[in-house]
């Protein structure tokens, strides 16, 4: 795990995040320069050609709860340096300063049209939104909130794996937070799982692919093992659209590959099927 | 052909010089001979206890993958009275990379499941280097469920270097075949007992390692990455595996010292592939005390016990 490193993701979408207001950005898919400030407005999907920029955790809240619910759970979570990594606390806090953000996954319970959920955005910005102890622990909570809550949790999932650093006990997260939504499964509530750029590693090998609903956005790298490594492994050419989210459904994986701007909407229509209405309390 | 391993060889050089020295005294015993022959048996004696007194991690990881190890069914043969090879997930194909059926263990029934390595280029293209495709996990599951239904205990023997990173196997979904073992395994309501014989790759591993007890080979090692893997991303070299393997924690010591693992299972001086016998000897006692602490459990209780171990999990600090 960990296979695919963060590197050779090609449009990470973090530079632009730097760049003052009204510079231009180019579509790494269609070339075209854009507005920054028109870019933010559509949701970081490309205007002429549809690309699904990376997006930070905060836009993607905005875009999808009803104005004003999201609450923020487990915010003071901080990560250790449990096998005395070299230097690894100071790349976290280097992350920490760049994004704003504590970790790389950000937890809440919000309304979607009405609806209460629990709700997890992984970021990919933040190293790689690599899942370590404290990802693994806010997804578990996530998820333990919505069975104590009755009411479906929502993980969008972007990540290049495990994170190293942590070694063994970054492997452990992936049985943690399984473990939290076989419980949770059992209690007969839903769990949507909504793949992004990139979905990889131990992460696709965990919480990311075992939704009632798996829902991806379009494009977007879902796999296990990264790309290179695959064809190193099997030396053969990989088959058009490999590991793309239009390739896993075909292959049976994603129910349905959903545009960023109707997927509110989307998951506002499919909660109200898998979801009993409740007041929350 | 013996494999060699690099930290072994000036034992093997001192082994050869003391054989070429015994053949000269069988054919011409002289004093200067036999004094020669004793100092070498003392050099080469405190050579070993200097060689495997303090393994490194890394050369944990060369063992591990030794060729004349013992395999998952070199173990099933060595500590079980029976193994009943079952076959396929019913629905793709059989994983010759993940054997499993039917084993008596000191009498007792159980389901034995495990990857299987190979020790030459035919068997290898048979068990694909222990690297099993979704129809493994699949097929590991189908037996677990089965085990669950006839009341057996499950025994799962880890010894992989990953799940297999390959087109078909992408395109089965070998990452959602793992990950809902890791959900379900969560759910099976008898006795479930793991252990790492050899290699315990990443995913590859856990997908059949979410067990009541986790026991480890000495020698064996568990880790999120492999060495070469890690370093070659945080390194930026493959070169400096020794040093990944020492940072990554990944040897039974360091992981029973972190609390993942519940009993490691000493090897034979040097290593498992020294002593076949000895070490399954031993992996059968702990296996047969495993099951005997888990069998009067009620299930309810077994279930929420496995929950609570991987549930803790984890190193974080928590402010206000
Ligand atoms: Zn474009």
């Amino acid at each position: 795990m960990g296979l695919f490193s963060k590197r050779s993701v090609s449009d990470l979408g973090e530079k632009k995040k730097d760049m003052p207001e009204g510079l231009w950005v180019k579509c790494p898919s269609c070339g075209e320069s854009l507005y920054e400030s028109a870019l933010a407005k559509n949701l970081r999907v490309c205007t002429q050609c549809g690309h699904h920029f990376t997006m930070s955790s905060g836009e993607r809240i905005a875009a999808l709860v009803d104005e004003g619910t999201f609450e923020e759970i487990d915010a003071n979570l901080d990560s250790v340096n449990a096998l005395g990594f070299k230097d690894y606390l100071a790349k976290v806090k280097a992350y920490q300063v760049k994004t704003g953000l504590k970790e790389a996954v950000v937890t809440g319970r919000a309304r979607i049209d009405g609806t209460p959920v629990v709700l997890a955005i992984m970021d990919f910005r933040f190293l790689g939104a690599s899942m370590g102890s404290v990802v693994g622990e806010k997804i578990t909570r996530a998820i333990e909130t919505a069975t104590r809550e009755k009411c479906s949790v929502i993980i969008f999932s972007a990540s290049g794996g495990a994170r190293m650093h942590e070694g063994i006990l970054s492997l452990m997260q992936m049985a943690k937070t399984c473990g939290a939504l076989a419980r949770h499964g059992e209690a007969k509530l839903p769990y949507i799982s909504v793949l992004t750029h990139p979905t990889t590693g131990g992460v696709t090998a965990s919480f990311a692919t075992v939704g009632d609903l798996i829902l991806a956005e379009p494009k977007c790298m879902i796999g296990f093992a990264g790309p290179r490594v695959v064809k190193e492994t099997t030396h053969s050419d990989l088959p058009p659209g490999f590991q793309t989210a239009e390739f896993m459904m075909e292959h049976g994986l994603v129910d349905m590959i959903i545009q960023r701007p109707v997927m509110r909407e989307t998951l506002a229509k499919l909660l109200k099927y898998v979801q009993q209405e409740k007041k929350a309390a | 052909m013996k494999q060699v391993l690099e930290f072994e060889k000036p034992l093997v050089k001192a082994r050869e010089e003391l054989e070429e020295l015994r053949r000269k005294q069988a054919l011409k015993n002289t004093s200067k001979v036999t004094l020669a022959i004793a100092d070498l048996e003392k050099k080469l004696a405190e050579l070993q206890e200097e060689t495997y007194a303090n393994l490194s991690p890394w050369q944990r990881v060369q063992i591990a993958r030794h060729i004349q190890r013992p395999y998952m069914l070199d173990y099933a043969r060595l500590c079980f009275d029976e193994f009943v090879e079952l076959h396929g997930d019913r629905h793709i194909g059989d994983d010759n990379a993940m054997p499993g059926g039917f084993a008596t263990l000191n009498g007792q029934r159980v389901m034995l499941i495990g990857q299987q390595k190979g020790r030459d280029t035919k068997e290898n293209l048979l068990r694909n280097f222990g690297s099993a495709h979704p129809e493994g996990y699949r097929k590991a599951l189908r037996l677990m469920r089965m085990a669950e239904k006839f009341g057996l205990p499950v025994i799962c023997m880890i010894d992989t270097p990953g799940a297999f990173p390959g087109i078909g196997a992408e395109e089965r979904n070998i990452a959602e075949a793992i990950a809902f073992n890791l959900l379900e395994m969560m759910k099976i309501r008898t006795p479930m007992v793991s252990v790492v014989i050899g290699e315990g790759g990443s995913g590859g591993a856990l997908g059949i390692g979410v067990t009541d007890r986790v026991i480890m080979l000495e020698n064996a090692y568990y880790s999120v990455i492999s060495p070469e893997g890690c370093a070659a991303i945080l390194w930026k070299h493959r070169q400096h595996a020794p040093e990944a393997a020492q940072a990554l924690k990944l040897s039974a010591p360091d992981l029973m010292e972190l609390g993942i693992i519940d009993h490691i299972v000493p090897e034979p001086h040097g290593g498992a592939h020294h002593d076949h016998h000895a070490v399954a000897a031993s992996l059968k006692s702990a296996l047969v005390s495993a099951l005997a602490e888990l069998t009067p459990l009620g299930s309810e209780e077994l279930l929420q016990k496995r929950y609570e171990k991987f549930r803790a999990y984890g190193k974080f600090t928590e402010g206000e």
